[in-house]
């Protein structure tokens, strides 16, 4: 197991937690303050991929495409908000799970619809094409080092938002006690369609950013969303700082699991049965990570309700 | 009967029950009062065995339940009402105390039997409702009824479980005089075959049905005896000096 | 109550003469579904025993379908093809995982019980994926359909669909005198007030436990039923998605009304059918599942307690 191969990968589980973040983040808001399990949250994300894809064959140009894909994804969020999502807050979990579902199953359709049933292209931009020498050694794909770099910009930038300006104490507020944040007059409508809004672009930034890396496919939202559910459990359902702790440490374990494992595992079992156990181990980790956060802090790592 | 020997519970920094040592003889009535927030439900969920002590015994019927679930201890006789109600709403008041019934006669891991076809359960039910006073209202679903009502029921849940000690929290809750007059009639029915423990800030109630007083205070026991010595003591009066007036 | 009696009456006698009329009406194809939609409704069943009446939301239940499945898919792989055991042994692998996911997760509350029983069916998935022998990925199939001895053939589809009837109407008994027994009163007690369950003397996690398991259980024969329906398994069953998929099926058709399974079951199912497979779309078949979105979207601002509860108006 070379040094290299571990950095790199220790690099590859950042930047996929820093991605799980930016969904992360947006889920855990609308659960924490809303109250409300939103299954499309993942079908925001491929809309995200997928309008990304488009814009960049429209405009020929990466970074002109991104905040253009954002505004589409969060403006796609906000009529959602106002029209469906809105009228599931008062409704019980499984009315809000039926619905939401519902939204997946439409949006999948809708995307082959326009796009087709097959996986599309989506390329890095041509100067971030190639690999970046970090070290004499070693060497890094610059994407996936721009991806790390905003990823961890925004985590910023959230942060900042969250804890220091009016607005997000509102957001804090709301998430520790809606009950208080409504006697308090703050405008609940206003702020909850904002925060989906947010919610959304933040999702379309990540399937913008990882569809060069993943595939951008139908069905990529139900894959990450899952995940996404297992960040925000383990870190605390309404905390960005959960959410932030959650993303890291499932990205960073599940990547390096998926390196080591199979060739641990191929250290005492014979190769035929490592391979095999060692892709069921590594998938299974994250699982086997949050079960046992669970059984240590049953409210995950930080409750954001008291 | 009951023997609370240096209870304590913390919540973070706060003392809610602070070294509280108690003792509540066979067949009395023993009412347990203090001014608001001094710790009462605390401890009696202490008590019930819905809340785990930070230190401290309790011994039951001779028997240290200090670590026993609550169940256990409701096997053992040990029943507790509630101050918010907390009743089975969507069940009739039949179904309520059939349920309470059931409970405590055989087992319920019966899958196959149909439960409404136990006449023995349904008979012991009517008995109760009638003894709590619901006999018209027996097939009433229990969110249907007044809140005196539903207060009557709360004490009957505790009550079918045939217990010989209750654990009753602020039965008179809410309730106006007609209401309240009932359920010291209730109480003075049921003291003749159970031992109460009787948290009440009704002080009418209070001095018309206890044996002996225990008075809590930001979570201390600051007295505990007989009605009359209890009234006359000077911390009483200051703790409640502004809340009740105990003359 | 009179009114009831006879619509299920009606609608058993409809089911048994069901596939003489299909197969007069020259529709001998959809004695297939039929038996599918059936099987289905076991599985709905069984998870509507979890969250309906339980109060248990399971996101995990097709882990205990699945896991039947492959009970079977195994036995018959290494020989074992007498529905007399696999069938059994399927719902035993069933049951024992319920309890062990249901011991591990009965701790939890609320979102949390959620995820957790979700996180241990991706645990039983990722495990079924990973075995090579036993078809890894793309699933194996089965050579045939489970032996029943008695001179009854099950690759025969008429008899396939008999069995599954007959297993069907077992299970809803069951399921019936379950829910009318002292431990169907406590269940229900409990999800309507689980700390005064507890007060009054009932051992509240041990009928949950069992509960779960029972739920388990059933499910897994309708897996073993769903392996031996199209001779196939896939690790498909075991995923998540199967999970919300039955889940999808109990919330449509009525959580905790008694004919919430099954109705889910069938609306769900027909609607895949007709969608799809009738032409109703035409050039758009394929994307028969935009039109279900948009009725489920419906059903949820309309009928908010399913099916089963715009029928009836009151609670089963």
């Amino acid at each position: 197991m070379s040094g290299v191969l571990i950095a790199e990968q220790s690099l590859n589980g950042l930047q996929f937690g820093l991605m799980l973040f930016l969904l992360a983040a947006g889920l855990t808001l609308v659960f924490g303050i809303m109250d409300m399990i939103n299954l499309a949250h993942g079908s925001l994300y491929m809309i995200g991929a997928y309008l990304m894809a488009s814009l960049v064959q429209a405009t020929g140009s990466f970074w002109l495409a991104l905040p253009l894909a954002l505004a589409a994804t969060a403006a796609i969020g906000v009529v959602l908000e106002v029209s469906i999502v809105r009228a599931l807050y008062a409704r019980d979990h499984l009315t809000q799970v039926l619905a939401t579902f519902a939204i997946i199953l439409v949006a999948n359709e809708v995307v082959r619809l326009i796009w087709g049933p097959q996986p599309i292209l989506l390329a890095p931009p041509e100067a971030l094409a190639g690999p970046i020498e970090l070290v004499p050694g070693f060497q890094y794909a610059s994407y996936r080092l721009v991806i790390l770099g905003i990823g961890a910009g925004v985590a910023l930038l959230l942060y900042v938002l969250v804890a220091r300006t009016r607005v997000g104490m509102l957001v804090r507020a709301g998430a520790s006690n809606r009950e208080m944040a409504v006697a308090m007059g703050v405008n609940i409508r206003l702020l909850f369609t904002a925060v989906f809004g947010l919610g959304a672009a933040l999702c379309a930034l990540a399937g913008a950013l990882l569809g060069p890396v993943l595939a951008v496919q139908v069905g990529m939202g139900e894959n990450i969303l899952i995940i996404a559910f297992v960040v925000i459990v383990i870190g605390g359902i309404g905390s960005i700082r959960g959410a932030f702790v959650g993303a890291v440490l499932v990205g960073v374990v599940d990547t390096l699991g998926r390196a080591l494992l199979p060739a641990l595992f191929g250290t005492f079992l014979n190769p035929q049965y490592a391979s095999s156990a060692g892709a069921a181990a590594s998938s299974v980790l994250i699982y086997v990570l949050m079960a046992a956060v669970l059984f240590f802090r049953p409210q995950g790592l930080f409750p954001a309700r008291g | 009967m009951l023997e609370v020997s240096k209870l304590c519970k913390r919540f973070g920094g706060v003392v809610a029950t602070d070294d509280v040592t108690l003792h509540v003889a066979k067949g009395e009535v023993h009412a347990l009062i203090g001014p608001n927030g001094a710790g009462k439900t605390t401890l009696i969920a202490q008590i019930s065995g819905s809340l785990p002590s930070d230190a401290g015994r309790i011994v039951f019927d001779g028997a240290d339940v200090t670590d026993a679930t609550q169940h256990e201890r409701v096997c053992l006789g040990l029943a507790r009402s509630y101050q918010v109600t907390s009743v089975f709403k969507r069940f009739t008041v039949l179904d309520n105390l059939a349920l309470a019934a059931q409970a405590r006669s055989g087992s319920s891991f019966s899958f196959w039997r149909p439960v409404a076809a136990e006449r023995a359960l349904i008979d012991e039910a009517r008995a109760f409702a009638a003894e709590i006073g619901l006999a018209r209202k027996e097939r009433f679903v229990a969110a249907t009824l007044a809140h005196g009502e539903q207060r009557a029921l709360e004490v009957g849940l505790a009550l079918a479980t045939r217990p010989k000690f209750m654990l009753l929290d602020e039965p008179m809750a809410g309730m106006g005089p007609e209401d309240s007059q009932r359920m010291i009639e209730l109480i003075e029915r049921i003291r003749a075959r159970v031992t109460v423990l009787l948290v009440e800030h009704d002080m009418d109630a209070v001095f018309r049905l206890a044996d002996r007083i225990s008075v809590l205070v930001s979570g201390r026991l600051i007295a505990s005896g007989a009605p009359a010595e209890v009234r006359a003591n000077e911390e009483v009066k200051r703790a409640y000096l502004g809340d009740e007036v105990l003359a | 109550m009179a009114r009831h009696r006879t619509l299920v009456v009606g609608a058993l006698l409809v089911a048994l003469a069901l596939p003489f009329v299909l197969s007069a009406t020259g529709h001998d194809f959809q004695i297939v579904f039929a038996a599918r939609i059936m099987i289905y409704a076991i599985a709905a069943a069984s998870l509507n025993l979890a969250i309906g009446y339980g109060g248990m939301i399971s996101f995990g239940h097709a882990a205990f379908f699945g896991g039947g499945a492959y009970m079977v898919g195994i036995l018959a792989a290494e020989g074992v093809g007498s529905a007399w055991l696999a069938w059994p042994a399927g719902v035993a692998v069933a049951a024992l995982a319920a309890l062990l996911v249901g011991a591990l997760s009965l701790a939890t509350r609320g979102v949390y019980f959620i995820m957790i029983t979700l996180a241990f069916a991706q645990m039983f998935y990722y495990v079924f994926v990973s075995l090579e022998a036993y078809g890894g990925d793309d699933g194996m199939s089965l050579a045939q359909r489970s032996g029943l001895g008695f001179g009854l053939d099950p690759s025969d589809d008429i008899t396939w669909y008999y069995v599954v009837l007959v297993l069907l109407v077992a299970v809803l008994y069951l399921l019936h005198r379950l829910i009318h027994s002292r431990f169907g009163r406590v269940i229900v007690a409990i999800r309507e007030n689980e700390s005064r369950a507890e007060a009054i003397g009932f051992p509240v996690y041990r009928y949950k436990l069992t509960c779960f398991v029972i739920s388990g259980a059933i499910a897994g024969l309708a897996g073993a039923l769903v392996a031996n329906h199209a001779n196939y398994v896939s690790p498909s069953l075991l995923h998540w998605m199967q999970s919300g998929t039955l889940m999808i099926m109990v919330i449509l058709g009525g959580v905790g009304r008694f004919w919430g399974g099954p109705i889910g079951a069938f609306v769900m199912l027909a609607l895949e059918e007709t969608l799809s497979g009738s032409g109703v779309l035409g050039a758009y078949s394929v994307h028969w599942q935009l039109p279900v979105g948009i009725i489920l979207l419906a059903i949820v601002m309309y009928a908010p307690q399913g099916i089963a509860g715009a029928f009836r108006g009151r609670n089963a």
